[in-house]
């Protein structure tokens, strides 16, 4: 198949953790999906193991990220870490959700592209994925 | 000059239409999109509503004749975090600032039902609640604070009957009688399918704890508040008020439906049946909610279900301000908006109330922040006089007007839900949940396009460094609580938790009531963890179909 030029940029969008909170990252899923970019949502409570074998199936470019619970600090890395013990780094990863300032850089640093908190325009994500894959059809 | 006498009504209506109007583009609608006028008169009034009364049927007005002449309301901020040490701590801090009651929250793993070892437990212990393994972390819990004198609300649903138990064998140790205890389980199931999603096993097992939960409650702890049913979490989660009230309210007519279908008769358990609702920033729609809330319940217990002894017709609810209302931006102004939000909930009748700290969209709140939150219900119970007067809103125009047009739109609701065969086929068909999703995506979009406006976020930012100071849990807490679960299995005696869990799975296979063998579980120090996995041996797990 010819390189991704010719087919939308795909996002997988995934709850990890405990929490059912999925407000937003329902939220998000529509938007990202009016904006043009094809949207696959998960569902609830996915292991970060799950989360990379859903990328990988669905041959995503993006992965998307929501957490509620607290435990972005454990589960955000390991899903990064997945990545990379699947040879599959090439994979974007950004996040959202309730996560104070210090975590925001901590996660950066450990491979988390972007991260998004509470109040974020819609756009604003929007922006930041046209920017990130500029190239892209949509 | 002779000037023609001019109807005042028809003469306001053209003096409006010739005035200028804002036009900021801002919505006129209530948050719920409820189209509101610019002026209700005596037009708007239906005569039938002059003859309501606080403390008569059909309660609008409020279930007490007193109000809060009697007795204000239970003062009952939610707490819990880290370790039940830690959260022990807490509590006698905020019992001895003046809060009335306590509200246990539990930590991601013990809400789900897991122990603090399982692997998916890893990052979430003591995040959003305490953890609570087994009856020795609820021993500590509670030490030192008499069960029989106070109140306690747990907010627990899938696991509510096993921790409901430990709560009832850690009175059992301070010599309280279960007879004596008061307090409220969330225990309300549909809800967690509907919105809040901490759902384990499928929704017929789900509904058969529940009503063993009631039943038993009944006979042996007839103080307790057996189910506190839910509009908080599909609030939260993006539906409008209307949406709030109706999927509510037909819950705890499912719950009802459930329990006389089990032979318990109506007033048996009705009156120990509570209610949970939002406070949301839309200052009027929410009184309209509250008071349209308790109108209807009576109607239905009364019409549909026979109810004879007039608490079960009382709607009692505790109310929560909303947590989606809090912007991390400028957090200092969530004082402000909780206060509002707050003074909707009194203004609407509550019995209990938490109000929210500042800091609870960034964490946990810090005591000081907690302290505030307490402060701003006793600023209004004591300073601002609104507790002086019963129903101060009733007989109002607007009010009446909007109190009728949301129970209006519920019993439209009732109606699209009866034909879709029910709560628990509507849950399977994603009604609810397209229902708030949809919600949740206009507010959303409302926001985006300026139609609405959040202070701080889509309008009157500024540029500044939050300086807020924020709880964080200390990540060596997560080792020692695994390891204080695994010493609890290695000292307990073995024989008599492993015939618990024996005796536990055989009944659930059955029909008894589970209540006596989760106690005898609990009693023996087996885990929620081990319980909640016996009672998945038989029950299944359900898994719900994500729909966007």
């Amino acid at each position: 198949m010819s390189p991704t030029a010719v087919r939308p940029v795909r996002i997988i969008v995934a709850k990890v953790g405990l929490d059912g909170h999925d407000r937003g990252v329902k939220v998000v899923a529509r938007a990202l999906r009016d904006a043009g970019y094809e949207v696959i949502y998960t569902g609830l409570r996915q292991t970060p193991e799950m989360v990379v074998d859903a990328a990988l199936q669905e041959d995503a470019q993006v992965i998307g990220l929501s957490i509620h619970s607290g435990a972005h600090m454990t589960l955000f890395p390991a899903v990064v870490r997945e990545l990379k013990h699947r040879k599959a780094t090439d994979i974007v990863v950004f996040g959202g959700g309730i996560i104070p300032d210090d975590d925001i850089a901590a996660l950066k640093k450990q491979g988390v592209e972007q991260l998004f908190t509470p109040g974020t325009p819609l756009q604003e994500i929007v922006d930041w994925l046209r920017q990130r894959f500029p190239d892209e059809k949509r | 000059m002779k000037v023609r006498a001019r109807d005042p009504k028809q003469a306001w209506t053209e003096d409006f239409e010739s005035s200028p109007v804002r036009d900021d583009g801002i919505e006129t609608s209530t948050i719920s999109g409820v189209p509101l006028k610019p002026l209700y008169t005596s037009n708007d009034f239906p005569a039938t509503r002059t003859e309501e009364l606080p403390g008569q049927f059909p309660y609008t007005r409020g279930i007490h004749p007193s109000g809060y002449r009697g007795r204000l309301w239970t003062m009952r901020q939610f707490s819990g975090f880290a370790t039940a040490e830690e959260t022990n701590r807490r509590y006698k801090y905020l019992l001895a600032n003046g809060q009335t009651g306590l509200s246990v929250a539990f930590d991601m793993p013990t809400l789900m039902g897991q122990d603090s070892d399982a692997p998916t437990s890893r990052g979430e212990i003591g995040h959003c609640g305490v953890a609570i393994d087994s009856l020795a972390d609820m021993e500590t819990l509670f030490d030192g604070i008499p069960l029989g004198e106070i109140t306690t609300s747990m907010t627990i649903n899938s696991p509510a009957a096993i921790l409901l138990c430990m709560y009832i064998a850690v009175a059992e140790e301070q010599g309280v009688p279960a007879s004596v205890l008061g307090g409220t389980l969330q225990n309300d199931i549909l809800k967690e399918f509907i919105a809040q999603k901490e759902f384990i096993f499928p929704p017929a097992p789900s509904m058969r704890l529940v009503v063993d939960s009631i039943e038993y409650c009944a006979k042996e702890v007839p103080k307790w508040n057996t189910i506190s049913i839910s509009g908080y979490h599909i609030r939260e989660a993006g539906s409008t008020a209307a949406q709030e009230l109706a999927f509510t309210l037909a819950d705890g007519m499912a719950y009802v439906d459930a329990c006389v279908e089990r032979g318990m008769r109506i007033d048996d358990f009705a009156p120990r049946l509570s209610f949970f609702f939002d406070a949301h920033i839309d200052f009027f729609e929410e009184i309209a909610k509250f008071r349209a809330a308790r109108r209807i319940w009576a109607r239905w217990m009364r019409e549909r279900y026979g109810a004879q002894d007039e608490r079960s017709l009382k709607l009692r609810f505790h109310t929560q301000t909303a947590g989606v209302s809090l912007t991390a931006q400028q957090p200092e102004l969530n004082i402000a908006r909780t206060a509002i939000e707050a003074l909707a909930a009194v203004l609407g009748g509550t019995q209990s109330l938490h109000t929210n700290a500042m800091d609870e969209v960034l964490a946990l709140p810090t005591d000081k922040s907690a302290r505030i939150a307490l402060r701003t219900q006793q600023l209004l119970a004591y300073e601002s006089g609104v507790a002086n007067t019963v129903d101060p809103l009733g007989g109002s125009y607007f009010i009446e007007a909007l109190t009728d047009e949301m129970e209006r739109q519920a019993e439209t609701y009732f109606k699209q839900i009866e034909d879709l065969g029910g709560v628990i086929p509507a849950i399977e068909a994603s009604f609810f949940q397209k229902e708030i999703a949809d919600s949740a995506f206009r507010y959303q979009s409302e926001l985006e396009q300026k139609r609405r406006i959040m202070i701080g976020v889509n309008d009157f930012t500024v540029d500044e460094e939050v300086p807020i100071d924020i709880l964080r849990i200390d990540p060596k807490l997560e080792s020692e609580q695994v390891a204080r679960v695994r010493e609890v299995r290695r000292r307990r005696d073995q024989a008599r938790c492993s015939n618990a869990l024996t005796s536990l799975r055989k009944a659930a296979a059955g029909k008894d009531n589970l209540m006596p063998y989760i106690l005898e579980a609990v009693r023996a120090y087996a885990t929620e963890g081990e319980i909640m996995n016996t009672l998945i041996e038989v029950f299944g797990i359900y898994t719900e179909r994500a729909v966007v």
